[in-house]
């Protein structure tokens, strides 16, 4: 299981550059071409909800982006409380993932998002202009931002905690990169 | 690629071109010209985004903050796209029953609501 961390600061123009980090290493992990505008659009979305969290409660804090090639069965079952081992599929195969973990340190309770995706995704979503809060980016709507990702993923997991939320969101591998011996 | 803007009149219609990518970051100079424009007392708007290569919800927030606007003077704001990675994402947010997608500038004028 190889791992790349990048740390950024709270600041918009670095969104892009884990943006295009995660679709770098995603490509190299062997995702499928399909799913690298996926895992660009939803990695943007978790770390502009996370920057717009750090500029709101704590903007000299970092922001973390782990990117986990091969992850998929330990830390699925390990977030679960399971215990740790493979994802087994309907069709019985194991199947690795890359997964992509955004941690921000923003005390979940204060943000206006929720992570309760089923209400209606266009009651009150937008901020924009006057309804911006002060410190916050024009036009983002953490709402909006998390349905998003929610749509994208492959798996989702959201954890807020007073500590700040971790977004974790993963991808399989595509199957002749993830190729298991046992299986033959 | 960074976020490029553009904007001419068509009759009554103020068609904005956007080029490259509406994020979080590049997404407050798309609103500030949206506003602009519908100061200046721009009340149709046709957002051609044929050639965004990347968009994401903050750029979404930015074009319903447009059409808010647009509308409070009875006014439409509609857009041009048929990139299925851009279609895409209007398509999780519910927002292709917001806004008028198009094919071409033209059909977007052609088929404003009140014409």
């Amino acid at each position: 299981m190889a791992t790349i961390t990048l740390t950024i600061s709270a600041l918009p123009a670095h969104v892009r550059t884990a943006r295009l980090m995660a679709a770098t290493v995603a490509r190299r992990a062997g995702i499928a071409a399909t799913a690298i505008d996926e895992i660009r659009l939803a990695v943007g979305e978790a770390c502009s909800r996370a920057v717009a969290a750090h500029k709101l409660h704590c903007p000299t804090q970092p922001i973390l982006l782990q990117l986990i090639d091969g992850a998929g069965a330990e830390s699925t079952a390990k977030a679960d409380g399971g215990t740790p081992g493979r994802v087994l599929r309907a069709n019985g195969n194991a199947t690795q993932r890359f997964e992509v973990v955004v941690s921000d340190r923003a005390p979940a309770k204060d943000t206006e998002e929720s992570t309760n995706h089923t209400s209606p995704l266009l009651d009150g979503l937008f901020l924009d202009g006057d309804e911006t809060p002060p410190g916050g980016i024009s036009g983002f709507s953490p709402g909006l931002g998390l349905a998003v990702i929610t749509g994208l993923a492959d798996e989702v997991r959201i954890d807020p905690s007073d500590q700040g939320t971790i977004v974790r969101m993963s991808w399989p591998v595509a199957a002749e990169r993830a190729h298991d011996p046992s299986s033959n | 690629m960074d976020l490029k803007l553009d904007h001419y009149t068509e009759g009554d219609t103020e068609v904005v071109v956007v080029e490259g990518e509406i994020d979080v970051y590049t997404a407050p100079r798309l609103r500030e010209l949206l506003i602009d424009l519908v100061n200046k007392g721009n009340f149709h708007l046709v957002v051609n985004m044929e050639k965004v290569e990347f968009l994401d919800s903050t750029g979404l927030g930015v074009l319903v903050g447009g059409l808010k606007r647009v509308r409070a003077h009875n006014g439409t704001l509609a857009l041009v796209c048929t990139q299925e990675r851009i279609l895409k994402i209007f398509r999780i947010t519910g927002l292709t029953k917001v806004f008028g997608i198009h094919d071409s500038v033209q059909e977007a004028i052609d088929k404003r609501p009140e014409k």
